[in-house]
């Protein structure tokens, strides 16, 4: 995350970061250390624990000429700012006749895995999704992170950019020099004939897990990521259960208006005939996310109820 | 409520201060245009021709003109709801605002905001915002901008005396303060929190001025019916803004005319507290000082005329405009004009 703030600030002089603890702390998650003594204190800056504050701020330096990046610590806060979020960066553009641009991004720490109780684990991916006038990004890997943030960055238009806080740990291969991605474009990851499974940030990994453990049972997966929910890629969604028959999703959110409920309206509108039986959405219950261990990897999608989930569908 | 005399104001305007011929008629004119579009707004409102909600300045125009001619070209603007006052004061031509509360084609923001969002950033006026406090650190991040480009601009947000019982008030000053931000904030008391008397809902009296030691700044409390005092006190914040020495908190004691909102008869304020205050008013007390310091009330007059023929211009060609086209519904969510969020 270092590296594809860092890039972006090296890009582009326009481009500040702010947020709590993210200067000489480097970051709760230690995810911002060195950015403030490779680019001093007037651009990345720290602030008070002042939500609204920040995003305010990210708002009213984007429309006059910056290019804000505002971490929000866990993306659970984003309800004591979300006023700035829903009423004011997503819909001034559109209020104003298009007078206004706020090219910023909203960083923040989301999903569960870290055992850290209901206040600070949610999936809210799907909140940001029902606010006409952002874009919604949700990488899986560690390459992503950093090309999918630099597309954000580089973006016209907010973005808020949802890090799984339990990948943090996480490992993968980024390729040296500048890496700028693509919104809006899935990935499909693992190309089977049987099914087609639809996966977002900490849940691809483990979509990954179950398609190989499948593959030992005789079920040929195909794993997408959709890595973009606004924009959403629907054309590789769509594509993909054309040819396999079948659509499985993989949502940390909780159950009622998660995103798959979108993607499964989509193909349901729009791929009906290709479909060969029921599509089926695996989530979080619809409860606040528990902390003890045993709960909480019970209620978020493990590869094992993946597998499970498709087993049993499939007959 | 308290009465003028309690807040240490006199029974009408003092104008104690000066400034030069052309300067004293601008302030005139300005108030004027701001009046007289509002009543006009409130008649087609009756005619059924402005829909929606809308909330008048009618009595507080003198601090949105104060700071209209004290403000450099490009300063910017940052207003609530109750913004019309806030957007003429930056020269913004009065067609296109009454055109926006018609919901016509040539309105300011093509008809996708009304009243309560007037903007127009060529104007620097970079917003009317309907969601209490929120705006406060928008005009934040603007004067951060300013600060980080060095570009000596300074950003100036009105509000009411309710916003500074919100979250973002306090997070706002804290934020501005410790960092010294070119910004000002300018409290407009009207004593009245929608419905609500403003002291009866708020620890100290003076909601702003008495806030203001928290954040390390002096308090600053001015008649704001007086049109010269808040010239005096915008043109002191903006200089302090300008030199680097961080935000101004300013308090203009002042008095609405009308209800909250046009729903609002506002009857639930006493006779004689309207009257003290309709005594006060900021325009009528600034026309009679000026006449009586000597200003020929042949160009008063054409002031008035002048801004009489500009307004019943604007309507007309308001009136005349055609409804926005519906494809603007699907437009302008994203910076590439559309609104798709799919391939």
């Amino acid at each position: 995350m270092a590296r594809g703030i860092a890039q972006e600030l090296e890009h582009d002089d326009r481009v500040v970061f702010l947020g709590e603890d993210v200067a000489s702390a480097g970051g709760v998650f230690k995810s911002t250390v060195g950015l403030l003594d490779r680019f001093g204190p007037r651009r990345v800056r720290d602030t008070p624990i002042s939500e609204q504050a920040i995003l305010g701020a990210a708002m009213g330096a984007a429309m006059t000429g910056l290019r804000p990046i505002a971490e929000i610590m866990f993306s659970d806060f984003l309800a004591v700012c979300w006023d700035i979020v829903a009423n004011e960066i997503a819909k001034t553009r559109y209020m104003t006749g298009g007078q206004v641009s706020l090219p910023l991004v909203i960083r923040t720490a989301n999903g569960g895995g870290l055992r850290f109780g209901a206040q600070h684990s949610q999936a809210v991916e799907n909140w940001a999704m029902a606010v006409p006038g952002l874009k919604v990004v949700a990488p899986a890997t560690p390459r992503d992170v950093v090309g999918l943030f630099a597309a954000a960055v580089r973006d016209p238009d907010p973005v808020i950019f949802f890090e799984a806080k339990g990948l943090y740990p996480g490992k993968g291969e980024v390729p040296d020099g500048e890496i700028v991605d693509e919104l809006g474009t899935a990935r499909v990851l693992r190309n089977g004939r049987d099914c087609t499974i639809v996966a977002l940030a900490a849940m691809v990994p483990r979509a990954l897990e179950a398609a190989e453990t499948l593959a030992g049972l005789g079920i040929d997966a195909t794993v997408v990521d959709v890595r973009s929910l606004v924009p959403l890629d629907t054309r590789t969604i769509l594509e993909s259960v054309a040819a396999t028959g079948r659509l499985f999703t993989v949502e940390e959110n909780p159950r009622l208006v998660g995103w798959g409920a979108e993607v499964v309206s989509i193909v349901a509108e729009e791929a009906w005939s290709e479909l060969s039986g029921p599509a089926v959405r695996i989530t979080t219950p619809h409860v606040p996310l528990p902390s003890a261990d045993a709960l909480e990897d019970h209620a978020r999608p493990s590869a094992a109820r993946i597998v499970e989930t498709v087993r049993k569908t499939l007959g | 409520m308290p009465t003028p005399t309690d807040l240490g104001l006199p029974e009408t305007p003092a104008f104690a201060s000066r400034v030069d011929d052309e300067l004293a008629l601008r302030l005139y004119r300005s108030m004027l245009r701001m009046r007289r579009l509002e009543k006009r707004a409130y008649d087609l409102f009756l005619q059924n021709l402005v829909k929606g909600t809308s909330h008048l300045a009618l009595g507080q125009e003198a601090i949105a003109a104060a700071f209209g001619e004290a403000m450099r070209a490009d300063d910017w603007t940052f207003a609530t709801y109750r913004g019309h006052a806030h957007t003429l004061a930056r020269s913004v031509p009065m067609e296109p605002v009454m055109a926006e509360l018609l919901g016509r084609s040539t309105g300011l923001l093509s008809g996708k905001g009304g009243s309560m969002h007037l903007t127009s950033v060529e104007h620097h006026m970079m917003g009317s915002y309907a969601i209490v406090g929120a705006h406060l650190t928008v005009a934040n991040g603007a004067a951060w901008s300013a600060q980080l480009r060095g570009t000596d601009q300074v950003a100036v947000c009105f509000f009411g005396d309710g916003t500074t019982n919100i979250g973002a008030f306090h997070e706002a000053l804290n934020l501005a303060a410790t960092w010294r931000l070119p910004v000002v904030f300018v409290c407009e008391n009207n004593f009245w929190m929608e419905y609500t008397p403003i002291d009866t809902v708020t620890a100290v009296p003076r909601p702003a001025a008495d806030r203001s030691a928290a954040y390390g700044l002096e308090p600053v409390f001015v008649d704001g019916n007086d049109v010269l005092a808040m010239y005096d006190a915008a043109s002191a914040a903006l200089a302090r803004a300008r030199s680097g020495d961080g935000p101004t908190l300013v308090e203009a004691a002042t008095y609405r005319h009308g209800g909250h909102s046009r729903a609002d008869p506002g009857k639930y304020r006493a006779e004689d507290e309207i009257r003290a205050w309709l005594a006060r008013d900021p325009i009528d007390t600034y026309r009679g000082h000026l006449v009586a310091t000597g200003v020929d009330e042949a160009r008063l007059k054409e002031i008035d005329d002048d801004v009489a023929r500009e307004l019943d211009e604007a309507t007309e060609a308001a009136k005349a405009a055609p409804p926005p086209d519906v494809d603007l519904v699907e437009r302008d969510v994203w910076a590439d004009g559309g609104a798709s969020w799919r391939n």
